[in-house]
């Protein structure tokens, strides 16, 4: 039987889910003879080499360089899956969807009561990917697949249903994987 | 004379003596709650927080209600509005005339947004119907209709009432019938395209009332039940059962109640019945008084008809004098009855009965659980019969003429006559008298419209018709309507309207249930997609889900009727409802990048990733 | 038992009383009827809708229904569930329901009963609307974000505390609770023995310094599925 090929991302999260995909501690061994891993920040590869059979997407989208990732993951992958809240429902970042954006850069670089920035400028760096006016949960940006809701989602949550899914079944949650802290 | 805003209105804060004042002159009662603050929004152009800390301490409510019930009417507000006050209905039938241009002549006449106060006083506003379809685009200026208009006629208007600052003074051609009454003195049209052989024939004063005290009351409930009538809001209920129920149900205080809060988007038959045949709708509601045993009457009036109040008071106090209203009518011993007028505060809802109900006792208008029915427990508790303003008209006209004469009119199941309100794509607006059963297309050659694309039958809470319907009959078992017909000619844009009547359902729900709540907010997010030509084959499942949940799960009529224009509108024009197609790559279609992030660009002045080189902005 | 009947709920008879509400009669019985606005002890509320059942094929509230002698209700159908997810789905998209920093998660009847629903991401697009949070009580939170506008506290203040403490303002998707003072919470009445303060389903209304006191983990709903607690009592 061949591999799968596995990548995985980080949008707009903490790295939280990542950790949490560590955390099925040494099922990880058993993990790599069943996929193979491409573009993922545990491999450190930086673009999709060939095409996917799963792609794992933590965090939503707030900027730009999101989207652009998150349409590339869709284009590589069979199946996209939703890790975590920020993924599913935009997590803390989406904390700021009700605030209008410049209020939003104001609070954090200039009005702040922990902001030191005497310049008074705003990061405005052509490397700097445009914020977009929300954070958008992946689903209202491209398909997705399945949804592993949590923060972080439990080892176990992950493990059971990269199984179901390795061994060519529906990724159904059982109620004790159902959580959303 | 020019006036400061300041000389022109009192502060926005009542004194304390004023409230006391005003509440003594409608009772201190829980039910004069509406009308106490309706006279402090007139005198303070708003109902301020420290007016409703006075009234909650001095009726004795808890204030977060008082609030409640200001934050709950569109025709209270709390921040204070302009002495003069200009609401240009917002209405498919006024956008299918030109709304669009006339509010932009308003905003550019006023020098305001919609929203906002002039620095003269004059606020201008949208509103939902306010029952001048047949005579769109039209707009209320405090209470005083002002209809046909153009953009001309706004300049015109806003120039007379910046030198006079009197509304009243904007009329000067009136309309015809009662409303050159010097009461009422509009310019409001009847249009009464083909008055029929019920409701709008003669009436003779008092002979409803006086036939129906020659028999018992239970007498009077079999006549009206052996003419089959059936309520004429648009639900149909048997109105001899209706009363047969509130009969029969224990209570010292009986009420009949008449409907007078005709909000459905197109209706406008009850302003006409109330201008014309008042008389016989409050025979009507004497007859009811009789036959369920009740004393007392009440009109709940909508908002947008204030301008006929003076007029309606009069007809009651005429009837007082003439022994059709008060103590032993027509001579009778014991049988008392009398009628008041409760105004209404601009909510929809408030056309649901039990909402009606709850608006009358002095709180927010939302609908109650059911059962117990208003029969058996309606106002203060106590068994009321609600009736739309026509069903009354019907009820004197069957205890005048005879159920049999009645029965000469309609269909087995729907006797009589219905009043139509046709407004849209058609050369004749108007009102029609037609007998039930008369087809659809009937009446489109009655007024104008053979070429009709589609029929909104009923209003939005109806149903959205096209020509192969047209042969369909207008009565209770095939196309029942409250009323309210909007024809729509061939190039009209239908997803336009389905969108303006889901706008309409979003700002008229009262909030209750979820269903409703957010099932209306969900349908425009849905409809938003569609029109922009962004709505997959998923997005289009979700609205009919979203639908159908509403349908099935909401609490009352408003809610389990607010999808049936996207519902009847995808059965029977699914053309309008095509999705684009599945993005090749499964990005979704509804996610517009360049929108998302227009706003980063104009913040940053970047157009795109690592295009300009700067290394910071000042905000 | 005097003026008692049964009627049929999922094929299973159910033992009520006259004007006993279904939802009452089937929780006497043993069968959970998923609800969000009901609460033991309060009048009636039909508001979320949640506990929609087919009465003799019609639907109606559980809560506020009474049962009817040798009808026959549907409760746990397909059909059901699918317009309960839906409904739980509209609250999780019309508030801000950030359950990963909330207090109340765990203990949350709405985050409970999507759990139960198999719910793991709404389908619809979420409204992220600005709602105002009432800080001001220093042992009291009132966070609009995650009312769902049940009217739990309300109806308890005025009924069980016998205050008004809270009302709702506005309608429509602006329909938000109030606190019955000109601005905030600190200046009603309300006291911190007021059995409002524990009746609402969500984490809008809390008592400051308390949400961790258990564990995320152990919470009610951790543990097992809303409703379980009814069915134990199944016969």
């Amino acid at each position: 039987m061949t591999r799968k090929r596995i990548a995985t991302t980080s949008l707009a999260g903490c790295f939280g889910c990542h950790m949490s995909i560590l955390d099925i501690d040494e099922r990880f061994l058993a993990l790599a003879d069943l996929v193979e891993f491409d573009r993922s920040p545990i491999d450190d590869i930086k673009h999709i080499s060939r095409r996917c059979d799963i792609g794992i997407i933590e965090g939503g989208c707030c900027n730009e360089e999101n989207v652009e990732t998150l349409r590339e993951f869709r284009r590589n992958c069979n199946v996209l899956i939703a890790l975590g809240d920020c993924a599913t429902m935009g997590g803390i970042p989406a904390l700021r969807n009700n605030i209008p954006l410049e209020q939003c850069l104001l609070e954090a670089y200039r009005d702040g009561p922990s902001v030191q920035n005497p310049s008074g400028l705003i990061p405005n760096h052509p490397e700097l990917p445009l914020l977009l006016d929300k954070v958008y949960p992946c689903h209202e940006v491209v398909r997705i697949e399945y949804f592993l809701p949590g923060c972080p989602p439990s080892a176990e949550t992950i493990w059971q249903a990269l199984v179901a899914l390795l061994e060519g079944r529906q990724a159904d949650l059982p109620y004790e994987l159902i959580k959303y802290d | 004379m020019t006036a400061t805003s300041e000389s022109r209105s009192p502060s926005v804060d009542p004194t304390l003596e004023e409230v006391v004042e005003t509440i003594d002159r409608h009772g201190n009662e829980r039910t004069s709650l509406m009308h106490v603050l309706r006279d402090i929004q007139e005198r303070h152009r708003c109902v301020s927080p420290g007016a409703q800390s006075l009234v909650a301490e001095v009726m004795g409510i808890p204030r977060v209600e008082v609030e409640g019930f200001v934050s709950f009417y569109s025709f209270l507000s709390e921040e204070p509005w302009g002495d003069i006050v200009i609401r240009v209905c917002d209405d498919v039938p006024d956008r299918m005339r030109g709304f669009e241009r006339v509010l932009s002549a308003f905003r550019e006449a006023v020098g305001v947004e919609v929203g906002r106060t002039s620095a003269d006083g004059i606020t201008l506003t949208t509103t939902a119907s306010i029952g001048l379809s047949d005579q769109a685009p039209a707009a209320l200026v405090n209470d005083v209709p002002v209809t046909e208009l153009s953009t001309d006629k706004v300049h015109r208007i806003v120039e007379a009432l910046r030198s006079h600052r009197d509304p009243k003074k904007l009329v000067t051609l009136l309309g015809d019938g009662n409303n050159a009454h010097p009461l009422v003195r509009s310019m409001v049209k009847n249009n009464l395209m083909h008055p029929g052989p019920l409701i709008f024939s003669p009436v003779s004063r008092g002979q409803a009332i006086r036939r129906a005290t020659r028999v018992s009351p239970a007498e009077v409930i079999r006549q009206v039940k052996a003419a089959r009538l059936r309520g004429r809001g648009g639900a149909g209920f048997p109105t001899g059962m209706k009363w047969e129920f509130t009969r029969a149900s224990l209570g010292e205080r009986k009420f009949v109640i008449c409907n007078a809060d005709e909000g459905e988007p197109g209706t406008f038959k009850d302003r006409v019945i109330l201008t014309e045949r008042p008389d016989r709708v409050f025979s009507g509601m004497t007859v009811a008084g009789y036959a369920i045993g009740a004393q007392e009457g009440i009109v709940y009036l909508r908002a947008e008809y204030q301008y006929l109040r003076a007029y309606l008071e009069a007809v009651l106090a005429q009837r007082r004098s003439d022994g059709l209203l008060g103590r032993d009518i027509v001579g009778r011993p014991g049988f008392h009855f009398d009628i008041r007028i409760q105004m209404g505060a601009g909510a929809y809802v408030c056309g649901e009965e039990t909402a009606l109900i709850r608006s009358c006792e002095g709180r927010a208008g939302e609908p109650l659980n059911r059962p117990p029915f208003p029969a058996e427990h309606g106002f203060l508790g106590c068994p009321t019969s609600v009736n739309n303003v026509e069903t009354y008209c019907c009820i004197a006209k069957i205890l005048e003429e005879g159920a049999a004469a009645f029965n000469e009119y309609g269909t087995p199941e729907s006797a009589g006559t219905k009043v139509l309100s046709i407004s849209g794509d058609c050369l004749k607006p108007g009102i029609y008298e037609v007998a039930f059963g008369i087809t659809l297309h009937t009446m489109l050659e009655m007024c104008g419209a053979e070429d009709a694309r589609a029929v909104q039958v009923g209003g939005p809470s109806g149903s959205l018709v096209g020509p192969t319907d047209f042969h369909r009959r207008i009565c209770f078992n095939d196309l029942p309507t409250g009323g309210s017909m909007i024809v729509f000619g061939p190039d009209r844009d239908l997803l336009s309207v389905v969108y303006a009547f889901a706008e309409f359902f979003a700002d008229e729900s009262c909030g209750y249930c979820t269903p409703c709540r957010v099932g209306t907010q969900l349908i425009l997010r849905y409809l938003e997609r569609l029109r922009a030509g962004r709505a997959e084959a998923s997005d289009i499942e979700e609205l009919r889900r979203t639908a159908r949940t509403m349908k099935t799960t909401s609490r009352c009529g408003l809610g389990s009727t607010a999808c049936n224009p996207v519902l009847t509108s995808m059965e029977r024009f699914p053309e309008l409802y095509a999705p684009v197609d599945d993005h090749p790559d499964a990005y979704r279609r509804s996610f517009d990048l360049p929108r998302a992030v227009a706003e980063a660009e104009r913040l940053s002045g970047r157009t795109s990733r690592g295009e300009h080189v700067e290394q910071g902005y000042h905000a | 038992m005097p003026d008692t009947f049964t009627f049929l709920m999922d094929g299973r008879s159910v033992v009520a009383t006259a004007g006993q509400s279904i939802l009452e009669a089937a929780e006497a019985g043993g069968i959970y009827v998923p609800r969000l606005c009901h609460k033991p002890g309060l009048v009636p509320w039909g508001a979320c809708r949640i506990c929609t059942v087919r009465m003799n094929d019609r639907p109606c509230a559980a809560c506020t229904q009474p049962a009817v002698p040798g009808s026959v209700v549907e409760n746990d159908t397909e059909e059901l569930r699918a317009y309960r997810r839906t409904l739980v789905e509209m609250l999780f998209v019309e508030g801000n329901h950030f359950c990963m920093l909330c207090e109340k998660s765990g203990n949350c009847e709405l985050q409970a009963l999507a759990y139960r629903l198999g719910v793991t991401a709404p389908r619809a697009p979420y409204f992220f609307q600005a709602r105002d949070i009432d800080a001001s009580h220093p042992d009291i939170i009132l966070d609009r974000n995650r009312c769902i506008q049940c009217a739990r506290c309300i109806r308890t203040s005025k009924d069980l505390d016998g205050k008004n403490v809270f009302g709702f303002l506005g309608r429509g998707t602006a329909k938000r609770i109030g606190v019955n003072a000109r601005v905030r919470l600190r200046d009603t009445e309300v006291d911190l023995t007021d059995l409002s303060l524990d009746a609402c389903p969500v984490g809008a209304l809390l008592r400051k310094r308390e949400g961790f006191r258990v564990p995320v983990g152990d919470r009610l709903y951790d543990l097992e599925p809303i409703g379980s607690d009814i069915e134990r009592n199944s016969p």
